[in-house]
């Protein structure tokens, strides 16, 4: 009963110290509580979907931040990730008759082989040509899958696929239970020493082959990881629909995705998650007036870039607590003294 | 057929090395990938559509009347949108993204989402062959051409075209040898939103006027431009009818072509990219500073 005790006293001490003096952790502990206790107070069938998809969204958004917030390889073409994602997992599901919790990874080790045949080529593009460049694949692509409605079912798409699960609210655990995990996976891996890698590709490439490391190596590890996390929403995504259409590679999938990870805020992994937790209930808070719905949305984007350029979520981050200047371990925006080393705070 | 392929090879090509030129132009001088470019081009479409339906005006003026208002929409978006945020990349970008879907989305509530068509300036067709050519597809061939004359002379034969051709090659040299740089940014944007507008002028005739009509454009505006070299005029011009070209012979010879079309085009651009990264014509440029 001692230890059990100690071990209970000295969980809630650093609790205290490192999780409630920072806004932001407790914002984050906060979301997680949300997400996860949410169905005790409300099951509304329309409000658990519209989380549901904002969660399958997230990850995407996440996965495309993972590689080009981190390693500044823009990609223009995530939809790629999330069309080859759907596809496998829904013709997989469909013909194999393999349950979704068997070809939802499929679709993403899919995603990966698709992330390994565009990154090799692609490695040898820079900047602007590179964004434009995988802007391509996704819609040679969507010509094949026009060519041969044989397989791909053409513009209809694949439909008839298997439930998620039997019912709405464990739908609604499982996608969420998976994009808050796999959003701390993608935590991890950006805060790792891979992650450490990541952005020092973005800051200079040159100087990091310099230092002996293979970037080539890296930045197809950044298209594999990243288009593993897509391809797996992707899979979700046509579960949950229960169907795998053209619509998943079009270009204004793979915009969209860029606009929610930028609004966010870049190189953040949680900025993208912010974003599509504002903007995607937003767009459907928005369905009152379908006709002014994507133009207030694009409205509002415009508008809020020209006061964040940097996304919202990092400068909401910045305005709540600030670096300390002297050990950079970040306070609230009250403290007049650094916690730690006790500087002046400015 | 042959005939029917060299003719709309040929329009596609002079189409796309417009959007092709205007879009690398803004893009050297200023760094700024405009997404948004060919919107404008939808827009310069519906200005005539607005002027001979609903004006009443002679197609040839509503034409040359719907140059100007669609290069003041696109100064006055890129002074309020654009320019503020030019030093972050990224926010232009889905800031180009953002007023490209708002002029999509204005466009839908003013005209809704119907599929509209503007008469052709000239009427009467000639039998070549038994190809039925229309004047108007003539016409605008000719048009795009002389436009694409025009833009080489302005950028080669005037002092404002050695401005902005040196600020594309070095922002900050060309800053020292005092050429203002904001202003030859606005100029160029200028220039190229002229260059959309225009081509949106011309192919409205042939084309089916609809708020949609920019998303295609975009994609092979980009293929061209990569395949060609960013910053390259050569380039684009090259560019632009091997892609249209291209897209020609894939929709006559093909069947299910329509759909391939895209396809085609962007593989034969990828394909280029792996023997030529820096594109046919590419002049590599300077890593910013």
């Amino acid at each position: 009963m001692g230890i059990l005790g100690f071990y209970l006293r000295k969980l809630y001490t650093v609790f205290k110290g490192e999780v409630l003096v920072l806004p932001s952790r407790v914002i984050v502990l906060l979301f997680f509580l949300v997400l996860i206790f949410l169905p005790v107070v409300t099951q509304d069938p329309y409000l658990l979907r519209i989380l549901i998809l904002t969660s399958i969204f997230a990850i995407l958004a996440a996965s495309w931040d993972l590689l080009s917030g981190f390693t500044g390889q823009m990609n223009f073409g995530h939809a790629l990730f999330f069309g080859v994602g759907a596809y496998t997992a829904a013709l997989l599901n469909l013909h194999a008759h393999i349950p979704p919790w068997g070809s939802v990874p499929l679709g993403g080790l899919a995603a990966v082989l698709a992330g390994l045949i565009i990154g090799i080529p692609c490695l040898r593009l820079k900047g602007t040509y590179l964004a434009l460049t995988t802007l391509a694949f996704p819609i040679i692509l969507m010509g094949i899958v026009f060519a041969i409605p044989d397989v791909t079912g053409g513009e209809l798409g694949v439909s008839g696929l298997a439930r998620l699960s039997g019912s709405r609210l464990t739908d609604y655990y499982i996608t969420v239970a998976l994009m808050l995990g796999l959003s701390t996976i993608m935590w991890k891996i950006t805060t790792s020493h891979t992650g450490i890698i990541f952005h020092a590709i973005r800051e200079d490439e040159v100087a990091v082959r310099t230092a002996g490391i293979n970037t080539t190596r890296y930045k197809l590890l950044a298209f594999s990881l990243s288009g593993f996390f897509a391809g797996i929403s992707g899979g979700l995504y046509a579960h949950f629909m229960r169907i795998a259409g053209p619509a998943n590679l079009e270009v204004s999938m793979s915009f969209t995705v860029v606009i929610w990870a930028i609004f966010g805020g870049v190189a953040t992994i949680y900025g993208p998650i912010g974003a599509v937790f504002i903007l995607f209930p937003l767009l459907e808070f928005l369905h009152f007036w379908p006709e002014y719905r994507m133009l207030m949305f694009a409205l509002i984007i415009l508008l809020t870039l020209l006061y964040m350029p940097n996304g919202l979520l990092p400068w909401v981050r910045n305005k709540i607590e600030k670096e300390c200047p002297r050990c950079k371990i970040r306070n609230v925006a009250t403290r007049s003294a650094c916690r730690v080393c006790t500087a002046a705070l400015d | 057929m042959i005939l029917d392929i060299i003719l709309s090879g040929l329009i596609n090509g002079s189409v796309y090395a417009l959007l092709a030129i205007g879009f690398s132009l803004i893009f050297g001088v200023a760094r700024i990938v405009n997404i948004a470019h060919t919107a404008f081009y939808m827009l310069a479409a519906y200005c005539i559509y607005y002027g001979t339906h609903k004006l009443g005006l002679n197609p040839a003026l509503s034409m040359l009347a719907a140059i100007i208002p669609v290069i003041l929409i696109g100064l006055i978006s890129y002074k309020l949108f654009i320019d503020p945020i030019r030093e972050h990349e990224a926010a232009v970008l889905i800031a180009t993204i953002a007023l490209a879907m708002a002029m999509q989305e204005i466009m839908l509530l003013i005209f809704t989402g119907d599929f509209l068509g503007v008469p052709h300036l000239v009427k009467g067709y000639r039998m070549v062959f038994g190809v039925k050519i229309a004047y108007q597809q003539l016409l605008t061939f000719a048009a795009a051409l002389l436009v694409l004359a025009l833009v080489w002379a302005l950028l080669f034969k005037t002092r404002v075209g050695l401005a902005i051709r040196s600020t594309a090659q070095d922002r900050e040299v060309a800053n020292l040898m005092g050429m203002n740089d904001s202003r030859v940014a606005m100029i160029t944007m200028g220039v190229s939103v002229g260059l959309a507008a225009f081509t949106g002028a011309v192919i409205a005739p042939l084309a089916i006027v609809n708020p949609f009509m920019w998303m295609h454009p975009l994609i092979m505006m980009m293929a061209v431009v990569v395949l060609g070299g960013m910053g390259s005029i050569k380039g684009s011009f090259v560019g632009a009818y091997i892609l249209g070209f291209a897209e020609a012979l894939v929709v006559f010879l093909i069947p299910m072509g329509a759909f391939l079309k895209g396809s085609v085009a962007l593989s034969i651009m990828i394909v280029v990219l792996l023997i030529r990264p820096e594109g046919l014509f590419g002049v590599a440029f300077e890593e910013e500073r």
